[in-house]
């Protein structure tokens, strides 16, 4: 049943993802109902997916690197039904499905092991502290987009040839805006996850703390530096890509070194 | 029935002609119930735009309400050599479906003709003179005109330098209520792009030319403040869009400059309009972070871009046309004859 769900979110956005890449051919970004319907259903059917492996588990299924990415697929997806519309940039999906079907290929198409790991006694402050810390790294995902987006309006203000994108692209402003809200927004979430990481007494000399935590830092110094007015958008941008570039490389590579002790 | 179409445009008769024909909202009442007396014919819609007069009517004796319509221009407009062209059913659908759709305007996919279109639609049901023929043309015109926008590229981007330039402004600031406009220089283009940001939402204006009460009129014609040339760069704090048009022979804003009076304005980007030949910003300036540079050429560039875009285009409308068309004549041929 979890192979079928799985598959189809995938195909969903499979389909999505083309029918984009069809659009574009033809000069239009504009996102269309095809793109949404299929994020929708993606992520109707890895809600279902993850409701399934969470009643194995007993608990919220976040224990192997296969959970991990289909969680992180999930939040990231969740984070933009809820903030897309609500900075009017649902061009952004355009651009979060295939972040969103690159976790799902990962799940798919790595060799990680799908079986569900059944719970022994779970403290609900460290799934909390996982749950929340993957949402967080959703709201990053998006932030990075968002940079991603930027930095392609601003290249194409900058050559000042017109275009296609430059026509379908949100006004650079709103996403600046959005870029910076979106970091905010995620290092709350994540100090939250700390917190709460905290509470339940995780042990913190690991590798994979230190790695959050220089997440955190990293971010957190990002957050300042705009505040005080010293870091300009187009360098938030890169630097949101850059910091979104090292989560995807190091999470899958820490969670997996973790499982596997 | 027969739909009838009869009228000039600026294809056809040069603007001393076109006026003579306009119907202007005045007379329009009385002109429409005059037409209402012409024998055979049932319903009428004029349309009276600077680019065209056309008149839309329903008919069922057509060469009869034809022969009435040109009597009653050549008593209107005292010409006897009417140069206006007249369709029945077919093309008369056709044409109208084109003309909604932008396809038959001076600037190929413009949209003021639709609105100007529903106007004349409207006038003429509120004054009783549609009928039920009529009715359901209109409304599908309107109907191709939206479909066309939104299934072709046939209104995509601007056409002219200002209008490049305040759809340019859109896609750097979005929202452009409370933005604040510099201009350098009081030219015609660049005081026709500073009314146009006005007209969008652009909070305050500020002018400064090299003879200070050429800066103050243009100023105050547009609500704005003027400010003498030699001290522009520290009236400069907050500026978001920066017109330059001056006759300066050398760049009066440069890289240098430019980056000085920016060190408090990291955070908002500035969309420079240069309309100056020889040009007013050095182009180095393209180079700082937020700063977006367009010169006349790139300007222009965009705008012959977003023609020939068009251009390409009308195919694909005019296809959706002719099934519209189809389907528009089908159902008349379902209805017979039903004047009201």
């Amino acid at each position: 049943m979890e192979f079928y769900l799985l598959t189809g979110a995938t195909l969903c956005l499979i389909a999505g993802f083309a029918h984009t890449l069809v659009r574009v051919y033809a000069g239009k970004l504009q996102p269309g109902r095809v793109n949404l319907a299929s994020m929708i259903g993606a992520f109707a059917l890895l809600s279902v997916d993850l409701w399934l492996r969470g009643q194995v588990q007993r608990s919220c299924p976040l224990y192997s690197l296969f959970d991990v990415l289909l969680f992180m697929a999930w939040a990231t997806s969740l984070l933009y039904f809820l903030v897309g519309s609500a900075y009017r940039l649902s061009l952004l999906g355009t651009f979060t499905s295939p972040l969103v079907l690159l976790l799902l290929l990962l799940a798919q198409l790595a060799p990680l092991s799908r079986a569900p790991v059944p719970a022994a006694a779970r403290d609900p402050w460290i799934e909390f502290h996982a749950a929340l810390s993957l949402i967080a790294y959703g709201a990053f995902a998006l932030a990075g987009i968002a940079g991603i987006m930027f930095l392609v309006q601003d290249r194409q203000l900058k050559k000042r040839k017109g275009g296609s994108l430059l026509y379908n692209l949100p006004p650079i402003t709103e996403l600046a805006v959005a870029n910076t809200r979106l970091i905010r927004l995620g290092l709350v979430i994540l100090t939250v996850a700390f917190a709460a990481g905290f509470i339940s007494g995780m042990q913190v000399n690991t590798l994979k703390f230190w790695t959050s935590a220089v997440i955190w830092a990293a971010y957190g110094i990002l957050v300042l530096l705009r505040q005080i007015h010293t870091l300009a958008p187009r360098k938030t941008a890169i630097l949101s890509v850059a910091a979104l570039a090292f989560i995807l490389v190091t999470l899958p590579a820490i969670q997996h070194l973790s499982s596997a002790k | 029935m027969t739909i009838l179409c009869a009228g000039i445009n600026h294809r056809n008769a040069a603007v001393e002609v076109r006026e003579r024909f306009a119907v202007g909202t005045h007379e329009l009442e009385a002109t429409l119930e005059r037409m209402r007396l012409i024998d055979g014919l049932f319903g009428a819609v004029i349309v009276s735009t600077c680019n065209r007069v056309e008149f839309y009517a329903s008919s069922v004796c057509p060469l009869r309400a034809m022969e009435g319509l040109r009597h009653f221009l050549t008593e209107r407009t005292g010409c006897t050599d009417l140069p206006f062209y007249s369709h029945d059913s077919l093309p008369s659908v056709r044409h109208l479906f084109r003309v909604a759709s932008g396809l038959d305007s001076m600037v190929i996919g413009e949209t003021e003709i639709l609105g100007q279109l529903k106007q004349a639609y409207n006038a003429a049901a509120g004054h009783g003179a549609t009928n039920s023929y009529l009715n359901k043309l209109f409304q599908h015109a309107f109907r191709v005109a939206k479909q066309v926008r939104t299934e072709t590229r046939i209104t995509r981007g601007s056409t002219s330098v200002g209008s490049v330039a305040v759809e340019l402004a859109g896609k750097i600031f979005g929202d452009l209520g409370g933005r604040k406009v510099m201009v350098l220089g009081a030219g015609d283009t660049s005081e026709r792009v500073a009314r146009s940001l006005v007209s969008r939402g652009v909070r305050t204006v500020i002018v400064s030319n090299r003879t200070f009460d050429r800066a103050a009129a243009l100023a105050d014609s547009i609500g704005g403040l003027a400010v003498h040339f030699d001290h522009w760069h520290t009236a400069f704090d907050e500026v978001d869009i920066l017109i330059c048009s001056t006759a300066a022979p050398h760049p009066i804003v440069t890289r240098e400059k430019l980056e000085k009076i920016l060190q408090s304005h990291r955070e908002r980007p500035l969309f420079i309009i240069d309309l100056a030949v020889p040009r007013d910003v050095d182009p180095a300036v393209n180079a700082i972070d937020n700063v977006y540079l367009y010169d006349m050429d790139s300007l222009e560039q965009i705008a012959r871009q977003s023609i020939e875009v068009r251009e390409t285009e009308v195919i694909r409308c005019e296809q959706l046309i002719e099934r519209h068309v189809g389907e528009f004549l089908t159902w008349m041929r379902h209805h017979p004859s039903m004047p009201r």
